[in-house]
C-alpha cells in the first residue's frame, strides 16, 4: 500500500511536469510600486491592472524565454515613506530583478538612492524631469512618462507654426500645474512668444472667469490652461460662455472622453497636445504605434470596462522594456540596466517611440504628442 | 466698465453658494450654539444625488429635485438624530462640533464609494445663449443660481418671523429654557433646523454643479468658506451670512481680477481678519452678544 502511494505520487508529479512545461524554469521576478490607493488612486489604479492584465498574457504566452513572469505589486497609498519601504522589501526580500514605479514624481525621487545604492534599475512612472535628470546621478533610473516640457513644446512648435505670438496662461495651484507654469514661462522666449498674463486658481474653484477675462483684456492671442481634475471642464466652459474669440489650449491631462463629455459643447475647438494612446483610433494604419494600442486598449477595456488612460499606458511601457530587457540580456540587473539604456532604440510604446541613450534616460520628446482639436465631441488630429 | 462688471459677476456666482452655505451654518449655530462642519458636504450631496436621477437614473427634472431634496433632508435627520440629539443633553459643545466633522469625513467616504473620484454635471436649468449686459456676459445659470439663492434668503425670512414653527425656533435660538418653559419641543425644533439646513445646503448645490461641477471632496472647502462668511456677517445672523458671502465672493473675484489670481484666497481671508479685528461680533453682530456665546 505505501509503495502504491508513492508510486501515485510519483506519477502525479510526472503529469504535472509534463502538462506544464513553461513553469519547469524559474520565475523572473519584478517589483512595481504604485499608488493604488490613497490621493493619486487614479494613477496607480490603471497602472496596477495593466500590470496583471500583460502578466497574465506573457506567462499565457509562455513567460519570457520560457521562464514564467511574476511581478510583486506593492501600494505605496500615495505615500513616499510607504514606497520607500516597498522599495526595501522589493530589494531585499523578494530579490526581483527591477522596479517599475512608483506613481508620483515625490515618490520616485523617495525610491531613487535606494534602488540606485542596491544597483537595481528602476523604471518610473512619473513625468517629473527630476526623476531623469541630471543623468550622470541617474545611471540605475528611467522613466516612461513624458516631459512635461515637450507638452509645451508641442503647443509651442504649433503657435509659432500658425503665427500666435502673445499667449496668456492659466495654471492650478498643484505640483501638476507648477511644474506646466515653470516649463510654459522658460521655453517662451524660445519660441519667439512672451507670455502676456500669468494666472492661477485653486483645484476646488468654481469660476475661473475673472482670470480668463484679464487673459484677454491682457491682448492675448491664445489661451493656455495647465490643469488635471474638474478645473480643465470650468475654464473650458467659462472659455465658451465669454465667446473670448481666441482660441484654447490644454495641456496633456485633456486626453479623457470624459472631458468632453462633462464640458460638452463648451469643448469644441480646444486644442490639446495629446499621446496616441487616446486617439490611437485616428492613426493611420501603418504607424509603428497603431497595432499594440488598439490590442492594449481594446483589452484594457474588454476586461475592466474603463478607459486605461495614459497612467495605464505608461506602466504597460515599464514592463515591457523591462520584459524586452529580460528576453534579451538575460536576468542580470547590470546587464538590463545596459539593455534599456543602448538597446531600447525606434521602441514603439504607448507613449511614443523610445529613443534611450547615456544621454537621455527617457527617450521620448515632442514628437510623442500629437496636437489634437475636438470636433463635434470626437478628437480630430490637427496636421 | 465692462471688467469690473464681469469680476462681479463672477463674484456674485462663488459668493452667492458662500451665503447658503453661511446660512446654514447660522440655523444649526442658533438652535444648538454648535457649528455644523458637515455642512459643505450638503452641497455635495445636493450636486451628485441630483446628477444620480437627473442623468444617472433619467426621472424628469421637477422629480429629480424632489428626491434630491428628499435624500438630503433624510440624512440631515439621520445625522441629527444619531449623533447630536444623543449628545446634545451633555451639553458638550467642542465633543458634538468634534462629531460633525466625523460625519463629514462619513459623508464624503460614502460619496466616493458610490460615485469614484471623478467630477459630475448635468445640463443647465435652461439652454440659451449667455446674456451680454454692458459688455459682461453672463449665463443663464449664473442668474439661476442667484435668483434661488435670493428666493431661498426670502422664504427663510419668511419662514422665521410670519410662521409658527419658525417663531418657535427663533425662539429657541434667544434662550432654550424660556423656549421650553412656553411649552416649545425644543429637540423637535433642533431637528428641524439640521433638516432645513441640509435643505438649503442641498439647493446651492443642485444649482451650482452645472456651472462648477461637483465631486466627492468640494465639501470641505464649501465648509470653510461658508464659514468665513458667517463669521464675517456675525455668527447666527440671516442677513450676516448672505452679506458675508457675496462679499467675500466678490472680494476674490475682484483680487483675482485687480491684483492677482494667486492671491485669491489669501487676501480675501486678511481683508476678513481685519473686519474681525475691527469688529470681532462681524458685521451685523453685537459685541454684547458675543459675550454671551457659549461658543
Amino acid at each position: 500500500m505505501k509503495f502504491f502511494g508513492k508510486l501515485l505520487l510519483i506519477i502525479l508529479a510526472f503529469i504535472i511536469l509534463w502538462t506544464s512545461p513553461s513553469y519547469c524554469k524559474e520565475p523572473y521576478k519584478i517589483g512595481a510600486i504604485f499608488s493604488v490607493t490613497g490621493a493619486a488612486s487614479f494613477l496607480g489604479e490603471p497602472e496596477k491592472n495593466t500590470v496583471l492584465m500583460l502578466v497574465e498574457q506573457i506567462n499565457k504566452a509562455g513567460g519570457i524565454n520560457g521562464h514564467p513572469l511574476e511581478v510583486i505589486i506593492e501600494d505605496s497609498k500615495s505615500d513616499e515613506t510607504q514606497a520607500v519601504l516597498a522599495a526595501k522589501k522589493l530589494i531585499e526580500k523578494d530579490k526581483v530583478l527591477a522596479i517599475i514605479g512608483p506613481s508620483t514624481t515625490g515618490e520616485s525621487m523617495a525610491v531613487i538612492p535606494i534602488t540606485t545604492s542596491a544597483q537595481t534599475p528602476l523604471i518610473s512612472v512619473a513625468a517629473g524631469a527630476s526623476i531623469t535628470q541630471p543623468v550622470k546621478e541617474r545611471y540605475w533610473v528611467f522613466k516612461t512618462a513624458q516631459y512635461d516640457t515637450s507638452a509645451v513644446e508641442a503647443i509651442y512648435t504649433y503657435m509659432k507654426k500658425t503665427g500666435i505670438k502673445k499667449v496668456g496662461i492659466i495654471t492650478i495651484t498643484t505640483s501638476f500645474g507648477d511644474a506646466g507654469r515653470k516649463a510654459l514661462l522658460e521655453l517662451a522666449p524660445k519660441f519667439g512668444i512672451s507670455v502676456v498674463a500669468d494666472e492661477r486658481y485653486g483645484p476646488k474653484d468654481t469660476d475661473m472667469t475673472t482670470q480668463l477675462v484679464k487673459i484677454k483684456s491682457a491682448g492675448a492671442q491664445a489661451v493656455i490652461n495647465w490643469s488635471v481634475g474638474p478645473g480643465q471642464v470650468i475654464v473650458t466652459k467659462n472659455w465658451h460662455a465669454l465667446k473670448m474669440g481666441i482660441p484654447l489650449f490644454q495641456s496633456h491631462g485633456w486626453g479623457s472622453k470624459k472631458n468632453i463629455e462633462l464640458a460638452g459643447k463648451a469643448a469644441e475647438g480646444v486644442i490639446a497636445p495629446l499621446g496616441r494612446l487616446v486617439i490611437w483610433d485616428k492613426l493611420p494604419d501603418k504607424h509603428p504605434q497603431k497595432a499594440l494600442l488598439k490590442k492594449y486598449v481594446t483589452d484594457y477595456e474588454a476586461r475592466y470596462k474603463s478607459e486605461p488612460g495614459t497612467f495605464g499606458g505608461h506602466a504597460y511601457d515599464a514592463l515591457m522594456i523591462v520584459v524586452d530587457a529580460l528576453k534579451n540580456a538575460g536576468p542580470d540587473k547590470k546587464k538590463i540596466r545596459d539593455y534599456i539604456e543602448n538597446k531600447i532604440k525606434n521602441w514603439p510604446g504607448t507613449g511614443g517611440i523610445f529613443n534611450m541613450s547615456p544621454n537621455d534616460h527617457c527617450g521620448l520628446d515632442m514628437t510623442a504628442f500629437e496636437m489634437v482639436i475636438v470636433k463635434n465631441g470626437d478628437w480630430e488630429i490637427l496636421k | 466698465m465692462s471688467l469690473l462688471l464681469q469680476f462681479l459677476f463672477s463674484g456674485l456666482t462663488t459668493g452667492s453658494v458662500y451665503a447658503l452655505v453661511g446660512i446654514g451654518f447660522n440655523i444649526v449655530y442658533n438652535s444648538t450654539s454648535i457649528l455644523n462642519l458637515a455642512q459643505g458636504e450638503f452641497v455635495v450631496i445636493g450636486g451628485l444625488m441630483m446628477w444620480f436621477f437627473f442623468v444617472g437614473m433619467k426621472l424628469p427634472f421637477a422629480t429629480s429635485v424632489a428626491l434630491t431634496l428628499t435624500v438630503a433632508a433624510t440624512v440631515a435627520l439621520l445625522m441629527e438624530r444619531l449623533t447630536i440629539k444623543p449628545l446634545l443633553k451633555k451639553g458638550d459643545l467642542l465633543l458634538m462640533i468634534m462629531v460633525t466633522i466625523a460625519v463629514s469625513i462619513l459623508i464624503r467616504g460614502l460619496l466616493m464609494f458610490k460615485f469614484g473620484k471623478d467630477p459630475y454635471t448635468y445640463p443647465p436649468f435652461t439652454e440659451g445663449e449667455p446674456l451680454v449686459i454692458y459688455g459682461a456676459v453672463i449665463t443663464q445659470q449664473t442668474l439661476w443660481v442667484i435668483g434661488i439663492t435670493a428666493l431661498s434668503i426670502v422664504i427663510l425670512y419668511l419662514f422665521f418671523n410670519k410662521t409658527m414653527l419658525g417663531r418657535a425656533m427663533k425662539a429657541c435660538s434667544l434662550d432654550i429654557k424660556a423656549a421650553r418653559l412656553m411649552g416649545i419641543n425644543v429637540s423637535n425644533m433642533v431637528m428641524l433646523s439640521f433638516i432645513i439646513s441640509g435643505l438649503i445646503g442641498a439647493i446651492g448645490g443642485i444649482a451650482i454643479t452645472p456651472i462648477s461641477l461637483m465631486e466627492y471632496d468640494k465639501g470641505a472647502m464649501l465648509s470653510v468658506k461658508g464659514f468665513c462668511a458667517a463669521i464675517m456677517g456675525g455668527l447666527g445672523r440671516g442677513r450676516g451670512a448672505v452679506v458675508g458671502g457675496f462679499t467675500l465672493g466678490i472680494l476674490e473675484s475682484f483680487t483675482a481680477g485687480y491684483i492677482h489670481s494667486g492671491f485669491k484666497d489669501a487676501v480675501a481671508l486678511l481683508i476678513m481678519l481685519f473686519i474681525l479685528f475691527f469688529r470681532p461680533a462681524g458685521i451685523f453682530g453685537k459685541t454684547e452678544t458675543l459675550r454671551l456665546r457659549k461658543f
